[in-house]
């Protein structure tokens, strides 16, 4: 079954701001998406049609096959959304933020109290659920609102760039969240600048520019596209020129750092290979960008 | 969504409404006790004294019903126009408008929590007048009917303000420069009597006047006003507010792109 199919979506805001062009999509249950695409380019205003904070101009939006505007409440309660900016009532309790989204989604009291007791711990939040919410760190504020979004058990997870600003452990700590919850069966949408974390998450993307869908494919397949991939290599001795190699284009950074160039169809041993003979060795090497940055860039720039 | 899950989606909005003026009761409750206290001081107490008895009870007993009203009123106005702003500007407003409760929930929740604490300090203000003056109840179950829709229609009002208000000072100007001047002609302190011809008939412009002098007639039998085409007026009113208020947040008007 597909979790989200989006068909012609269009929108146009007031100001004359055509923001989606008529973008369609599918996202088959239980898939981990990622809508990629630079700022402006229509990731916000679709997260927003779907949840209903955005109106849309026309097209077509079905959650789990329900309309979303024929039966919102269904629709409505099979999404749960993270948005980009902290939407909560920084002088409330952390407990009662969760406990009061579960009576909005009509859990009874009870009950709403165990699935906030869950979502906190699964969060790491337990220990500050009689925190006020302003009092919490940029983190732990991204958690809460994934703790909020998760209350009603919502068969469609929809995160918009729910890392940005989060620090290195916390993020692969979230990222360790999403994957468990995505194996437990929950799909997942993801809206992203690091690109790394598409890669690492998800199975599917899609790459929305200027208000119109320009790539929709496996991550996989997007990474088999790339001709060529740069990387740093640190040396354990400095030298004086890049050594000259035929098939690879080597740049000297500084007298300890290379840059290199490497064709996809060939490989590193060979290039590993050449070094050595030159007598030069290395202590390090790491990807000049991320890997799917590249093809992003290209990819939009196109 | 059912039945039962709207109700439970709307005694959550009540509860956190009544928490959060419960919560805050140095900002929401104090204040007004402390007003009205001070107006049974001095316009009661000290300046009631030389004023002959109007309405043919005192002038102290002749005000109490008024600042009562004036309590109720201001005070749901002041919960749902600040309430449902705050939840605006703060954008914590999406966690209701992302969730299946229908709008229609939504709006009574509000309008729920506004009559809560106009009706709160409205009991608070009369436990105040109690040592001042004999509190007198001409017909109990009218009074609460009148109180009721009064802080019922001035939550709505609260509401429809928070609704077109973009920053806060949008939600003082309504107050400031329209409520409280048609509140203070509204009857609080004085009889419509006492005005010239002319002010009298302006006067009945003013639909406040209509719920203050409805109110002072179910505490004192007296009223400057006939209790039924008060009453009606008050439900006229709060039937359009409604459908208003409603029909702006089923829009999104202020809420959605």
């Amino acid at each position: 079954m597909k979790a989200l199919h989006i068909e012609h979506l269009n929108k146009t805001y007031k100001n004359g701001v055509s923001a989606l062009k008529g973008i369609s999509f599918d996202i088959e249950e239980g898939d981990f998406f990622a809508l990629l695409g630079p700022n402006g380019a229509g990731k916000t205003t679709t997260i927003g049609i779907i949840c209903s904070l955005v109106d849309k101009t026309s097209g077509l939006v079905k959650v789990f096959d329900v309309n979303i505007e024929k039966n919102w409440p269904l629709a409505k309660s099979y999404i749960g959304v993270v948005p980009q900016e902290f939407n909560f009532n920084m002088f409330e309790t952390v407990e009662n933020i969760i406990l009061y989204q579960a009576g909005f989604y009509g859990m009874p009291r009870k009950q709403a109290k165990i699935a906030t007791e869950r979502c906190l711990k699964q969060v790491h939040l337990w220990d500050k659920r009689d925190q006020v919410a302003r009092n919490l760190s940029g983190g732990m504020k991204r958690r809460l609102m994934i703790a909020r979004a998760i209350v009603h058990e919502p068969k469609l997870l929809i995160l918009d760039e729910p890392t940005a600003g989060v620090d290195v452990e916390i993020r692969r700590s979230m990222w360790d969240f999403l994957q468990e919850l995505n194996a437990s069966g929950t799909t997942i949408v993801l809206t992203t600048h690091y690109l790394e974390e598409v890669e690492q998450l998800c199975h599917h993307v899609a790459i929305i520019n200027r208000g119109e869908i320009i790539e929709n494919t496996t991550v996989k397949d997007l990474i088999s596209r790339m001709s060529s991939e740069s990387f740093i290599l640190d040396l354990s001795a400095p030298i004086e020129q890049a050594p000259l190699i035929t098939g690879f284009n080597l740049k000297l950074i500084d007298a300890v750092t290379l840059e290199v160039e490497i064709p996809r169809n060939v490989t590193l041993n060979q290039l590993f290979m050449h070094l050595s003979q030159e007598n030069i060795y290395l202590t390090s090497m790491r990807n000049k960008t991320n890997r799917l940055e590249e093809l992003f860039l290209k990819l939009v720039n196109e | 969504m059912h039945f039962y899950q709207n109700y439970i989606a709307l005694m959550t909005i009540i509860r956190r409404e009544v928490a959060r003026f419960s919560r805050l009761w140095i900002q929401t409750v104090l204040p007004p006790v402390i007003t009205t206290l001070l107006y049974f001081v001095i316009f009661g107490h000290v300046i009631g004294r030389y004023v002959a008895d109007m309405g043919g009870v005192t002038y102290m007993q002749y005000i109490v019903p008024g600042l009562i009203m004036m309590a109720i009123m201001n005070n749901a106005y002041a919960n749902v126009v600040s309430s449902f702003f705050g939840a605006k500007f703060q954008h914590y407003i999406d966690e209701m408008l992302v969730s299946p409760t229908s709008s229609l929930v939504i709006l009574v929740g509000y309008l729920f929590g506004g009559i809560a604490r106009g009706l709160a300090v409205g009991i608070i203000v009369a436990v105040v007048a109690y040592f001042f003056a004999p509190i007198k109840v001409y017909a109990f179950g009218l009074m609460i009917l009148v109180a009721v829709l009064s802080a019922a229609l001035f939550s709505l009002g609260g509401f429809i303000n928070a609704i077109f208000s973009r920053k806060f000072d949008d939600i003082t100007l309504i107050p400031t420069f329209v409520l409280t001047p048609m509140i203070y002609l509204g009857g609080v302190f004085y009889s419509i009597h006492l005005l010239p011809p002319v002010w009298q008939t302006i006067s009945l412009f003013n639909p406040i006047l209509y719920m203050i002098n409805a109110f002072r007639f179910t505490m004192l039998g007296v009223s400057d006003i006939a209790i039924a085409p008060a009453l009606l007026m008050l439900c006229g009113f709060l039937i359009i507010f409604f459908m208003f208020a409603w029909y702006l947040l089923a829009k999104g008007v202020g809420l959605r792109n």
